[in-house]
């Protein structure tokens, strides 16, 4: 039973894409591109550490740290998890249903700013 | 299942890229990952629905913590550590963080000479994993211990807000059972590939699939993503 299993399909290069070292099978890539993203993941990290650290405040702190959070995240998507060599069928089949908690998180802010002001109108005084 | 016979029929056409390719692949025939071991496309699947999971708990989160009116407790100074006569900010988490992409980065490496079908270098690759995986779990043990002695319940705390509790322990009590759990399998794994068991195609304990190489991926995948939901927690839990 499921004997050809994980066998990789013979057209593993199909498209001409990116493939340094040119064996069929598995995601095979040189040690060199995983010790780069590392070290750009440790200065990334450093970065929104130093945010915290010297204090910044209101936009310029909420710019910051998101920008690097995706940094890191698609850093981590893209070449860790191997995501940037994948067919794109599944790339978009894991991606875009993300795209939908961002609707989520949209309808939770808005709901959260009138729990809030709801609460600071009738529990609160002196608050709004 | 049997076995595709192989016929001389010619060479496989080759897949169309871009979008006509996402079209062909999810309407083709018997599969729709081309390329990809399904053990793979199913780990992929799962921690898809695991990413669900914990945007619930950081959306509820959020919405808590925008919708309070008592004042949330500041991170910086919850979470900071007193180290050589100095009280230095959320420096904790910051090491938790570098210790977390360390793994990570061991993990990629693993994988790598995983295909290479470097057993040693594997092994020992998945071993330091596990063990940075042990110690993040471990501080993150030392944290829960700190912050139950300075009086933090998932009911309330001292500090301010009583929703702080309930989403510190709720979240990074679930980002740590995953760890942990990570921790597990990568030991697994490495005792696999260390006994040969992918080389020689040996089934594992619980399925009756042949061992190769592609398992230490697939596990890869996991422990990124417990690195990835980390990378989001430090950012909107630890940072805001």
């Amino acid at each position: 039973m499921a004997h050809a299993e994980g066998q990789q399909h013979p057209v593993a290069h199909a498209g001409g894409q990116q493939r340094p070292v040119a064996h069929a099978q598995g995601q095979q890539h040189p040690i060199g591109i995983y010790l780069k993203i590392w070290g750009l993941l440790f200065i990334l990290s450093t970065a929104s550490y130093l945010v915290d650290y010297f204090h910044f405040q209101g936009y310029l702190r909420w710019f910051l740290i998101i920008v690097f959070m995706l940094l890191k995240a698609g850093l981590i998507v893209a070449i860790f998890m191997h995501m940037l060599w994948e067919r794109l069928a599944l790339v978009y089949v894991i991606v875009v249903p993300p795209v939908l908690l961002m609707v989520l998180l949209g309808i939770g802010a808005l709901e959260a700013d009138y729990t809030f002001f709801t609460r600071g109108v009738f529990f609160v005084k002196g608050l709004l | 299942m049997t076995q595709p016979v192989l016929t001389s029929a010619g060479e496989s056409l080759p897949l169309p890229e871009g979008l006509p390719g996402i079209v062909a692949d999810l309407s083709s025939d018997q599969r729709a990952f081309k390329n990809v071991p399904w053990g793979k496309a199913m780990m992929w699947i799962f921690l898809l629905s695991d990413t669900f999971i914990f945007s619930s708990f950081l959306i509820s989160y959020m919405t808590v913590r925008m919708s309070t009116t008592e004042p949330w407790p500041n991170p910086s100074e919850v979470f900071a550590l007193t180290l050589f006569g100095q009280k230095i900010p959320l420096i904790l988490i910051a090491i938790m963080t570098f210790i977390l992409i360390s793994s990570s980065g061991t993990m990629a490496m693993a994988v790598k000479f995983g295909y290479e079908k470097n057993k040693k270098m594997t092994f020992i690759l998945l071993l330091i994993t596990a063990a940075l995986g042990a110690t993040f779990v471990g501080m993150q043990a030392f944290e829960w211990t700190k912050l139950i002695e300075d009086g933090v319940r998932p009911w309330g705390n001292p500090m301010g807000a009583a929703q702080f509790g309930s989403a510190f322990f709720m979240i990074t009590g679930f980002h740590g059972t995953h760890v942990s759990i990570g921790v597990i399998f990568l030991i697994i794994v490495a005792i696999k590939v260390l006994r040969g068991d992918l080389d020689h195609q040996r089934p594992g304990f619980l399925t009756g699939r042949k061992g190769n190489y592609e398992i230490v991926e697939t596990m890869g995948l996991y422990w990124h993503f417990v690195d990835l939901v980390w990378v989001f927690i430090f950012a909107l839990f630890y940072l805001w």
